[in-house]
């Protein structure tokens, strides 16, 4: 049914046209046509543009959706995203109490090396510093959420930009912006967040959002040149040059949307790891030094690390919320990655 | 063969020099840079200008560089700010930790990666396949510091099993030849050292092998199942050929090229978790001294010089890995 005459226009990004072996495939197939083109031949086209009009066709994007819907690993993956979202969103309402707020019922029993486990009013117990750990936990998904999918989308605008115009110029241009790709590629991912939390002189938030985000910036802007790459050549933008589309068309209507579903496939992936990575500089006391903020990655590299002898859970949760959302959205990437593949088209 | 090399090294010499040129010229533009931390916040104006002049800052930037560089090649990398030695000698003294850690590590990704990975391949679809596939997803999302205290916590406080913390018990006597622990005990037969050195490495290992255990699993699992339905192995099977000859002759020889590539790749999550997995353990390598350079007040000298040394393993062995692919694989070598 997803016959690819039934889809003209929507051309398959095709992500291994770098590796050996893709195109070989392909000469022989177009050149027997040409010529022959009997009257038999022109009526069954005719048919079949006729069939395709009638159907109206499924666009890529659709048919991965639809694939997506039977994947059990992509429901589990978008069920955790969505508890996930909602827990940040609902915060308010379901927290029981104020996140920054100390209770004297908790200090009171606060030493340095008792700190209050579970009762009726706080069913965490309380954190180091006498509030509600419940609480903080509820709210940790919103600023968790908010330094994941700031980071990624940070990472993916600077990436897309670089990849966008290195792919759509080529030549000198592509070659200038891909060395500077090699330079953040010449460092591993946590020592070149290191290095940029390093550079700033205080550690804020932001430091944080802007290290994970400029770790991944090569990572899209690669990732989009080959795609976008890889299509110049391709019958689709042929026609769209042939038919006389402005460059800038070209490369905005015809090829950037194209490219694009390898991009957000890749920015599901990086939320996973731009929550690991902040997770990382909090242990590494490079994190946010705000204390009122409910961070899971900050909750579990600071205070976890600090009372887990003390009182373990501090860094159970956290950690456990960690892995569970970071699966999550890696569960959700890797079944995207499978739907937009167009070896898995059936 | 020779031009990809020399073009390659060529792009490497680049990227390097332009990495080193960001980095000192970052450092040096600072709020809170070198001089401050020198002389803490409070310094004169007098005291600052002094210094100034002495470092020669106030030279133009690209005199300093230049001067740098000049430096940097003859391996002087200048002083640390928080003890005073040369930071050459400081890095020297950490970095064979490190690396012994990160080879045990990667000794244990690989040895258990690439068996797993091939009986899950081989068991496709079962249980063992399904149990491999969860456990890859799940050492990818547990941050591994957690990882690596959970184990501590298990193996030398509940049950007693492991040393928690540095690279040598206290009382074992060990002469440092190379500074590598597990060799020196062999070079000068002092087996106990040897024995205890090793005993020390086995959970940090485990801890900094997490990721790329998991990624070399899934990828010689892919890799694997894509061999297994060539025409060549089916052939090979059909000629009754022995199961031994089979599994190495055609499928893992072949299956193991996009593996080797990934290997390379996983130099980067040793040296990223190096940091990580040294902080849990206290093992004072060069991860414990890039958190310690940043801890105690920015310690730019030797931050510059480990960020330079980690680009420059962490591409070279890039680097060695594509050459050497070329080598395994003859259809690369053609082209």
């Amino acid at each position: 049914m997803s016959d690819p005459i039934t889809r003209p226009g929507v051309a398959a990004p095709r992500d291994g046209a770098d590796q050996p072996g893709t195109d070989e495939r392909r000469p022989g197939m177009s050149e027997r046509g040409i010529g022959l083109l009997g009257e038999r031949k022109k009526a069954r086209l005719e048919e079949l543009a006729r069939a395709s009009a009638d159907k109206g066709g499924v666009s890529l994007v659709r048919d991965a959706i639809r694939r997506l819907r039977r994947n059990p690993v992509a429901i589990v993956g978008a069920s955790i995203v969505a508890l996930f979202v909602l827990m940040a969103i609902f915060a308010p309402l379901l927290a029981p109490h104020d996140p920054a707020q100390r209770f004297d019922e908790l200090t009171k029993n606060l030493t340095v090396d008792n700190i209050p486990g579970a009762s009726s009013e706080f069913p965490l117990g309380s954190d180091p510093l006498g509030r509600d750990f419940f609480s903080r936990m509820i709210y940790g998904a919103r600023q968790t959420l908010f330094v994941g999918v700031v980071a990624t989308l940070i990472g993916l605008s600077l990436g897309v930009l670089i990849g966008a115009i290195s792919g759509a110029f080529g030549g000198w241009v592509d070659n200038i912006m891909m060395r500077f790709t090699d330079v953040m590629l010449a460092l591993p991912a946590l020592l070149l967040a290191i290095s940029l939390v390093a550079m700033a002189s205080r550690s804020s938030q932001w430091t944080v959002i802007f290290a994970v985000a400029i770790v991944n910036v090569p990572i899209f802007a690669r990732l989009l040149r080959g795609s976008m790459l890889a299509q110049r050549e391709s019958d689709h933008v042929l026609a769209a040059r042939a038919l006389g589309v402005k460059q800038r068309n070209i490369v905005l209507r015809h090829m950037l949307p194209n490219a694009m579903t390898a991009v957000i496939v890749q920015a599901t992936l990086t939320l996973s790891t731009a929550i690991l990575e902040a997770a990382s500089l909090s242990f590494l006391g490079l994190g946010d030094p705000d204390i009122n903020r409910a961070e899971w990655g900050l909750m579990l590299g600071v205070d976890g690390q600090r009372y887990f002898e003390v009182r373990p859970e501090l860094a159970y949760y956290p950690a456990l919320a960690i892995i569970v959302v970071a699966l999550g959205f890696t569960l959700l990437g890797e079944a995207m990655r499978e739907a937009i593949d167009p070896k898995n088209r059936r | 063969m020779l031009r990809v090399i020399v073009r390659r090294l060529l792009q490497l010499a680049v990227t390097l020099i332009a990495l080193s040129a960001l980095i000192f010229v970052w450092l040096r533009n600072l709020p809170g840079g070198p001089i401050e931390a020198l002389l803490g916040e409070r310094a004169t104006p007098e005291r600052r200008a002094l210094l100034v002049k002495a470092l020669g800052y106030d030279q133009p930037i690209l005199v300093q560089y230049a001067k740098f560089m000049q430096r940097v090649l003859t391996g002087d990398f200048g002083n640390s700010i928080r003890t005073g030695d040369p930071v050459a000698e400081v890095i020297g003294r950490a970095f064979p930790a490190t690396i012994e850690l990160a080879l045990v590590a990667m000794i244990i990704a690989i040895g258990l990666g690439v068996p797993l990975g091939y009986l899950a391949a081989r068991h496709h679809g079962r249980l063992l396949d399904n149990l491999s596939i969860a456990g890859t997803l799940l050492g990818i999302s547990i941050p591994i510091f957690f990882l690596g205290y959970l184990l501590k916590d298990v193996f030398t406080q509940n049950i007693h099993w492991f040393p928690p913390s540095g690279r040598l018990s206290t009382g074992v006597d060990n002469t440092e030849v190379t500074g590598f622990f597990v060799l020196d005990g062999l070079l000068t037969r002092e087996f106990d050292a040897t024995a205890d050195a090793l005993w020390h490495l086995i959970l940090p290992a485990l801890t900094l092998a997490t990721i790329p255990l998991a990624v070399i699993v899934r990828i010689t699992r892919a890799s694997v199942l894509d061999v297994l339905n060539e025409d060549y192995v089916r052939t090979a099977e059909a000629k009754g050929l022995r199961h031994r000859v089979i599994r190495g002759r055609h499928i893992l020889r072949n299956a193991l090229l996009p593996v080797v590539t990934i290997i390379g790749l996983q130099t980067g999550a040793l040296l990223s978790g190096a940091v990580l997995t040294e902080k849990v353990y206290n093992w004072g390598g060069l991860g414990t001294l890039i958190t310690d350079s940043i801890s105690g007040g920015r310690d730019y000298p030797v931050l510059q010089a480990l960020i330079l040394l980690a680009a420059l393993v962490f591409v070279v062995v890039n680097l060695l890995v594509d050459l050497s692919y070329a080598f395994i694989d003859p259809r690369v070598r053609v082209r």
